[in-house]
């Protein structure tokens, strides 16, 4: 069933002089078993729209609606909504707080009331699928490496076995290995567990690789949602946007402005190089 | 939440009062803060409230933005005056179970929260016409005699500066630190006393930690500017007193003067 | 303007008792020299040393072997140090943890108020810095209300009112979204172009390196590669086992050699790709 938003519109500071709209208008269906990217500039409304999907915000008109039910309906429980709906916030390792990981990840369980050993297997059951080794659990979370610190923290909302999860930025201020590996790492969990992922990110070229379905966002509205392909026809839109199409897809367009009669709907370099040898008879080469 | 704080925040923009020198801003204060203690009567909180209201006006910052700033501290200004109302004894006005409200109780309260808004106003006002760095600086020339007695002077003022840039910085990341615990499944909502405390550790050990980065970060950046103390420091800003510092000076003088002027002459005429 | 001579750097750790429980050798026998007014990048993964190299062209770090010069002058010689970190100036990763100040103006004078500059000279070069920094108009605003572009742009205008010779930029850009990258990106070349500073960033985004007049790549404290943009790119294979990303064109160039088609292996835009594959005659546009 999913999430489902309806109208949502998001205010603050209102009835004041510096009222801000944060979202305006946005409606969309987010169903089971899906990898959606959600782009948008900073400033956007992203991080409004995913904190409104796990009832951290409220939405100033509008509803919000988990498996058919209105999350700030009467007699709706929030708490469980929150560990069915994961939030991993930007630069996750900034929560980590308890003395091991294997505490921190625990953290999480034990908030739903959970037995501590139930608590305990789900939380190495999350480090596990996260690929943290058996000889982090005993150890300080401060004293693990930048990328490994982010997987403890990813495995912290992992362990309340979310059906949904949503990641903001989470390859923010990560070297391309670490990059990698995170979202590897993702893509493994969604096809294993077979949850949705709502991956938010300034980059196309992350998104552009693992999504079904991506949603751009500009000024608190939601201004495309479609598959991959058809967003990306969207070039000079997105970079009037201040974000930018897959780089594969400006290098085929100039291709196609030089006169190479070559595709530029496509993804990925070995497709690419494909279509270009497609071509062959028409290059100097 | 956080960013309803306004309280002590600097507000950009031209009057009067921000182009006044910190220094007599900051005895002003001090001033106006003993002048609240020293006035008792109806006529001495009067004139306060005068020389507070033309010092907003001279201000240029709008009224409402330095009433939303007091919310923060509404909690404590009825934790007082409850304390006032319940507590004093004397002539019993109202009566309910053991709470009783006297005259004097009344009287009390009514002059505390007084004191205490104008106090806060005031205060406030103050930050939020001078910036950090001129109160810093003002703080270090009037403080500058004690450095006979080895007081780092220069190192407090600093340490002051650097404290208020980096609130507004903390308390967005309390914010943020929150949310990803709540989205844990954290509970601040609790009214368990025990719990509510427990309830912190989330929050604070990940605080510490980043204002331990921070600071680290912060004094490496420092350095690498050529940061080595206040010896051998320009100022890029020196205070320099004008015209209308002495003329603020004056009117400061008056003002001081009137209070206790009244002061006086409500001990020896007791009608005024 | 900057040499290294087979710098070595170790850091200790000690227990409690403040023995020294292990080393960790984070330079590794780095040679380097940086001539005026070049562009100078050093790519690598976190870890890798470059941070730690940094450090010591500012005069904040020792080495534990060898030498590092600053303009003549030798890092190890506590009387120079000043002179070394005016000039020779530092910009870090985080703009917020660099910012002193409430105004940006005041912040901008930080650096020339610790160098002793007059009160009237101080005014003459925040200004000048803060207009080539395109950030003059922002002078009067405190910092948190600038975009983390802008920040970094201050960051970089405080270091230019010191009046270095030479600004080294520690991952200016990894906290920033893309189009705050491309500002600071733009205002580095700007100050490399036009007045003549010589630029060492240090990075693992690989689209900030193509300008460089010199790629330094770094790996395990060691320098493994270096080399013009075209020469560091073209050796595809050698980056892709450190796990560096490479430019998507590149990456094309590569797939399109393997498939048989006979093009320069050091391609780094779309324009060069072009001409390879259409020869100039292609050009109709």
């Amino acid at each position: 069933m999913g999430l489902k938003l309806e109208n949502v519109t998001y205010t603050y500071e209102t009835g004041t002089a510096m009222q801000v709209t944060a979202l305006e208008g946005v409606s969309a269906e987010i169903p089971d078993d899906r990898f959606i990217g959600l782009i948008g500039h900073t400033g956007s409304g992203k991080s409004t729209l995913v904190q409104m999907l796990n009832g951290l915000l409220k939405p100033s008109s509008g509803h919000i609606y988990y498996n058919g039910e209105d999350i700030h309906g009467e007699g709706f429980d929030k708490k469980k909504l929150r560990s069915k709906v994961g939030l991993v916030f930007q630069y996750p390792e900034h929560q980590l707080f308890e003395e091991t990981v294997l505490a921190d990840v625990m953290f999480g369980p034990r908030n739903l009331g959970l037995t501590e050993e139930e608590c305990r297997k789900r939380a190495v059951e999350a480090l596990r699928h996260v690929g943290m080794e058996e000889r982090f659990f005993e150890q300080s979370p401060f004293d693990l490496s930048g990328g490994q610190k982010r997987r403890a923290a990813i495995a912290g909302v992992l362990a309340m076995r979310p059906e949904i999860l949503i990641l903001d930025e989470p390859t923010a201020g990560l070297d391309p290995r670490g990059r990698d590996e995170i979202l590897g790492l993702i893509t493994d969990m969604k096809r294993q567990l077979h949850m949705t992922i709502l991956l938010v990110s300034h980059s196309m070229d992350d998104v552009a690789r693992y999504a079904d379905r991506i949603m751009v966002m500009r000024r608190g509205k939601l201004v495309y949602n479609d598959v991959p392909l058809e967003i990306f026809k969207h070039s000079a839109e997105l970079e009037e946007m201040g974000l930018s199409a897959p780089q594969i897809t400006y290098i085929m367009e100039y291709l196609q402005a030089r006169g190479l009669q070559v595709r530029a709907d496509l993804l990925t370099v070995e497709e690419a190089a494909a279509e270009i040898l497609k071509h062959r008879g028409e290059l100097h080469v | 939440m956080f960013k309803d704080i306004t309280l002590g925040q600097y507000y950009q923009t031209d009057s009067l009062l921000h182009r006044l020198d910190p220094r007599i801003k900051l005895t002003g204060t001090l001033v106006f803060i003993i002048s609240l203690f020293i006035a008792n009567s109806f006529t001495g909180y009067l004139i306060a409230a005068v020389f507070l209201i033309t010092m907003i006006r001279l201000s240029n910052v709008p009224f409402s933005y330095i009433i939303r700033g007091m919310r923060a501290i509404l909690f404590i200004l009825f934790i007082t005056m409850a304390f006032n109302l319940f507590l004093t004894p004397g002539e019993v006005l109202v009566k309910f179970g053991i709470f009783k409200i006297t005259r004097e109780g009344v009287y009390f309260a009514a002059r505390m929260a007084i004191r205490l808004i104008f106090l806060i106003i005031g205060s406030s006002l103050m930050t939020l016409t001078t910036t950090p760095t001129q109160l810093t600086d003002a703080m270090e020339a009037l403080m500058n005699p004690l450095r006979r007695f080895h007081v780092p002077v220069h190192e407090i003022a600093m340490m002051m500066s650097i404290a208020l840039r980096f609130i507004p910085i903390l308390m967005e990341e309390t914010d943020k630190i929150m949310k990803a615990q709540m989205a844990r499944g954290a509970d601040f909502e609790s009214r368990n006393l025990i719990k509510k405390v427990r309830s912190l550790i989330p929050i604070l050990v990940p605080l510490f930690v980043s204002a331990f980065r921070r600071a680290n970060d912060l004094a490496m950046a420092m350095e690498a500017r050529c940061y080595r103390g206040g010896e051998g420091r320009t100022k890029m800003k020196p205070l320099v007193y004008r015209k209308r510092d002495r003329i603020a000076q004056l009117i400061l003088l008056l003002f001081f003067a009137a209070t206790i002027g009244i002061r006086a002459a409500g001990h020896w005429f007791p009608v005024i | 303007m900057i040499k290294i001579k087979k710098l070595i750097h170790d850091y200790l750790r000690r227990d409690e008792e403040g023995n020294v429980q292990e080393t960790v050798r984070a330079v590794d026998g780095v040679d380097m020299t940086v001539k005026p007014g070049e562009f100078i990048v050093i790519l690598g993964h976190n870890g890798c040393g470059k941070s730690t190299l940094a450090k010591h062209l500012n005069a904040l770090l020792n080495p534990t072997e060898g030498e590092v010069w600053v303009d003549g002058m030798n890092t190890a010689d506590e009387s120079k140090i000043w002179d070394i970190r005016q000039r020779a100036g530092m910009v870090f990763q985080n703009p917020d943890n660099q910012i002193i100040a409430q105004v940006v103006e005041e912040d901008v004078g930080f650096g020339p108020e610790n160098m002793g500059v007059e009160p009237a000279e101080i005014w003459e070069r925040v200004e000048e810095s803060l207009k080539s920094l395109n950030m003059y108009e922002f002078r009067k605003k405190s910092p948190n209300r600038l975009s983390g572009g802008q920040k970094q742009r201050v960051c970089i205008a405080g270091v230019i009112a010191m009046h270095p010779k030479c600004i080294i930029m520690d991952e200016p850009t990894a906290m920033l979204d893309p189009s705050g990258r491309k500002e600071v990106i733009r205002a580095a070349r700007g100050l490399n172009h036009v007045e003549g500073i010589t630029v060492i960033l240090i990075t693992h985004y690989m689209e900030e390196a193509i300008y460089a007049d010199r790629i330094f790549v770094m790996d395990q404290g060691k320098v493994v590669m270096s080399g013009s943009p075209h020469e560091v790119f073209g050796r595809v294979e050698e980056l892709q086992s450190l796990k560096l990303d490479v430019p998507q064109v590149t990456l094309l160039a590569h797939e399109l050699r393997k498939k048989g088609l006979g093009i320069r292996p050091d391609i780094l835009t779309k324009e060069e790709l072009a001409e390879a594959l259409l020869g100039a005659a292609g050009s109709g546009h």
